[in-house]
């Protein structure tokens, strides 16, 4: 006969279970999914203790917080998955206020049924993003709705990070005459979900751009200290964030058309859809604004970057009080480049 | 004014069919309403269906008139004096 | 791209400009109405009335088969999808269409309806099969290029013997709306619209030909120059009307040679015509009944014909009374001729189709020219005293 250990408890079954109401109960089941999935994929010393939020020291200088819910559908497509899309996401935000990440934390509501392999298979992700950045998920929450509640699931990161001294970044910075560089192909992501959703397929190899800037970032910062603006484009893509630029500072925009880097096939995907690359969603790309006579050498400091390769200075800021985003296009015209209106749907004319 | 787009075919499926490829993107589309295209052909594919064959001499022919009309302008101004 | 960036290229564009400034007369104007809304969309996407000399106007034409759908008619598919409950499967283009009472096919399904965007009409037929025990309705807008592969689907439904699978024919016809606009009063009588040409469209000529415009040129004594989708083959259709003009020609020519021949594509042709049947008359938004315009379901199909399985009555609505649409379409107004363009109206909350549709002139001018507009106010001298900040306007919106 075989002997059972005295405190055996069944490990959670991974391969073939699915989540039930009880893991969000505050329970047993509960307490197991934690343990076994969230604390031993982020493992850190704060999960280790086991209490209901993290006691960190308060960092020195300016906090920087940031949050971000995730409901990306599907939640695995070419490039990433939407666990370490989460991570980057908020890592961005912060990061985007020239600020050093530090802490994560990341809630999770989980819709009943959902299969536990997918969760593990997010989890496993979001804890190798976080390792990767450097940033640690010190603490989280997990729900549990009834089915047909929920998309399988949906995630929320907060982040924290500290602004160093003398570095002053915000949206209504802009000044005329000052610079506008991206910092590489835009529409990727975008595309990359286009071609997983109902009715619409594609076979191409553009993966989402799905990636933590704050490295990036930090190099930018400490050789352009004098950087006014940073953002990344994620809904709505580059053609709202100088929109909202433009809005926040009180200027106008000028862009050529030539100068922006999209990929051929993200601009071939677009042909097919009737999209514009400029209103399509990027989640590993950041636009940047920054004093002409420093253009060049921000250039550089992105183009030595592995997340910057393809940076590009795209246009100017002008002055303008009816705040218009304008490009010259490749043809040679002018047009205006305006918000996007409601969401952007494939044309048939 | 409907949304079309010209598409090489890069393979012919059974059941008119066939996979079409635009700068590297691919998708799978209906001949039903074309005749006699072979692999290697362009189509103008319109809400996933092939519209009509793109004649690549004619295509060839139109460009060279955009460049004849841009072409040196000497000698054309007498017409419209 | 092959056979796309080649008809993009910006210096050729520039080369052709010039031959248009330099043939176009001195002293006479050239009004070129262009059709289609794909064309529309490319003139403002590219900016190309920058590179016309002033004598050469672009009027903008009904061509988009969003913009002309009565609301009447979007109200029929609502009712489709949430009262008789059917899965109602549309082309994006119509989601954000306003309809009665404040409602569109986007706020309907946000409402609950089950209204299912497709990319082709082989979609709809798919979801039939996959929900046997629902009715579903794909709602079919388009000229003709949209119509032959509507066309398919219904003869394969029959094929596959479904039961569930229904069409809502809205299918229209172009020739029948050029001849509308040659024979509106305003360009007969008042001469308000005067119209020299016409830019032909694109893709709906791949499929019935040259051939039917035959007819226009002759008769109205205007000249058709078919033209391709790209910028370049727009310019030059644009150079060879005002050539035809200036020789006192009124001919159809083909631009678009590499996709258009005189016949069209016979194949198509004869699957819409074993399929479909001239209605005696059909409303369009914006130009009223317009006679032998649009298609409707044959008998032989008729078990696929939502019209005849939900007993659909349609009832005209009108527009509303600040909207504009009607005169614009008819190319008798322009956007900015509309009081409530860019206020009221905008892409966010469209009154009028010209909005909804980004081929529509409204939302093509809205979208890439209006700050045209503005810079024409800021020309204008403000009064004496006033400083310069103050008499710009702070919002073109």
């Amino acid at each position: 006969m075989s002997t059972v250990k005295a405190d055996y408890i069944r490990p959670v079954d991974f391969r073939n279970g699915r989540v039930d109401m009880t893991h969000g109960g505050g329970g047993r089941a509960m307490a197991q999914l934690i343990d076994e999935l969230f604390a031993a994929s982020f493992a850190n010393e704060w999960l280790a203790q086991g209490n209901d939020g993290a006691v960190v020291q308060a960092p020195a200088g300016r906090l920087v917080i940031a949050t971000d819910s995730h409901v990306v559908s599907p939640l695995f497509f070419p490039g990433g998955d939407i666990g370490c899309l989460s991570v980057h996401g908020t890592l961005n935000d912060v990061a985007m206020n020239g600020a050093r990440p530090l802490y994560l934390a990341a809630s999770f509501i989980l819709e009943e049924g959902f299969p536990l392999a997918d969760l593990k298979r997010i989890v496993e992700s979001m804890a190798a993003a976080s390792r990767d950045a450097g940033v640690p998920i010190v603490t989280g929450d997990t729900k549990v709705v009834e089915q047909g509640k929920g998309d399988g699931v949906f995630i929320t990161t907060t982040g924290f990070g500290v602004v160093p001294p003398g570095v002053e970044i915000s949206g209504n910075r802009a000044r005329p005459g000052d610079a506008i560089l991206v910092s590489g192909s835009i529409g990727d992501h975008g595309v990359a979900i286009m071609s997983l959703r109902e009715n619409l397929s594609f076979e191409t190899t553009i993966e989402s751009d799905t990636a933590a800037l704050h490295g990036l970032v930090a190099a930018m910062i400490e050789a352009v200290p004098t950087i006014r603006c940073l953002r990344d484009p994620t809904r709505g893509g580059l053609g709202t964030t100088l929109n909202e630029f433009a809005r926040q500072s009180n200027v106008g925009m000028l862009i050529r058309e030539a100068a922006i880097p999209v990929k051929p096939q993200v601009n071939a995907a677009c042909e097919f859809l009737g999209l514009d690359p400029l209103y399509v969603a990027n989640e590993g790309k950041l636009i940047a604004i920054c004093p002409q006579q420093d253009a060049g050498r921000l250039l550089d400091v992105m183009r030595a970057h592995p997340r910057g390769a393809d940076a590009a200075i795209i246009g100017e800021v002008v002055d303008d009080p009816h705040r218009f985003v304008q490009m010259e296009t490749a043809f040679g015209g002018r047009r205006v480049v305006d918000w996007l209106t409601g969401e952007q749907l494939p044309r048939i004319c | 004014m409907c949304l079309a787009i010209p598409a090489r075919i890069v393979e012919v499926l059974p059941n008119e069919e066939c996979v079409v490829d635009v700068g590297g993107v691919r998708k799978r589309i209906s001949l039903e309403l074309v005749t006699g295209v072979v692999a290697g052909d362009y189509v103008i594919v319109h809400v996933g269906y092939a519209l009509q064959r793109l004649d690549p001499d004619e295509a060839a022919r139109t460009l060279a008139l955009f460049a004849e009309a841009g072409a040196a302008n000497d000698g054309a101004s007498a017409e419209a004096a | 791209m092959k056979y796309i960036d080649e008809f993009r290229d910006g210096e050729v564009a520039r080369g052709i400009a010039r031959r248009i400034g330099e043939e176009a007369q001195p002293g006479r104007t050239y009004n070129l109405m262009e059709f289609c809304g794909g064309h529309t969309h490319a003139i403002s996407r590219y900016g190309i009335k920058d590179l016309l000399p002033a004598n050469v106007n672009m009027i903008h034409g009904p061509g988009c088969p969003v913009c002309v759908l009565p609301i009447g008619r979007i109200d029929n598919a609502i009712q489709l999808a949430s009262d008789n409950k059917a899965i109602v499967c549309t082309y994006a283009d119509t989601m954000r269409v306003p309809a009665s009472g404040g409602l569109s096919l986007m706020k309907a399904k946000a409402r609950g309806a089950d209204i299912r965007m497709i990319y082709s009409a082989v979609d709809a037929l798919r979801i039939a099969q996959e929900n046997p025990a629902r009715e579903v309705v794909f709602f079919a807008i388009g000229f003709e290029t949209t119509t032959p592969p509507t066309a398919i689907v219904i003869r394969q439904a029959k094929a596959l013997g479904l039961k569930n699978f229904t069409v809502f024919c809205n299918h229209v016809l172009t020739p029948s709306a050029i001849t509308h606009i040659l024979e509106s009063p305003e360009v007969r009588e008042l001469g308000t619209v005067p119209l020299d040409g016409f830019i032909g469209p694109a893709h709906v000529s791949t499929v019935i030909g040259s051939q039917p415009y035959e007819y226009f040129a002759e008769e109205y004594q205007r000249p058709v120059v078919i033209a391709g989708f790209e910028p370049l083959d727009v310019m030059q259709a644009i150079l060879m009307l005002v050539r035809q003009l200036n020789d006192g020609r009124a001919e159809v020519e083909n631009e678009f040679t590499r996709a258009v021949t005189r016949e069209g594509n016979e194949k198509a042709k004869s699957l819409v015509a074993e399929v479909f049947e001239l209605r005696k008359s059909f409303e369009w938004r914006g130009l009223g009944e317009v006679p032998y315009s649009a298609l409707r379901i044959k008998d032989a199909y008729a078990d696929f014909d939502a019209e005849r399985r939900f007993g659909i009555t349609y009832r005209s609505v009108a527009d509303n009374k600040a909207c504009e649409c009607g005169a614009i379409l008819r190319g008798v107004k322009k956007p900015t001729d509309c009081k409530v363009f860019g206020t009221v109206c905008t892409p966010e909350n469209p009154i009028g189709s010209c909005m909804v549709s980004s081929e529509g002139a409204c939302a093509a001018h809205y979208t890439y020219g209006r700050f045209k507009d503005v810079k024409i106010k800021a020309a204008e001298s403000p009064p004496a005293g006033v400083a310069r900040s103050a008499a710009i306007p702070t919002e073109v919106r």
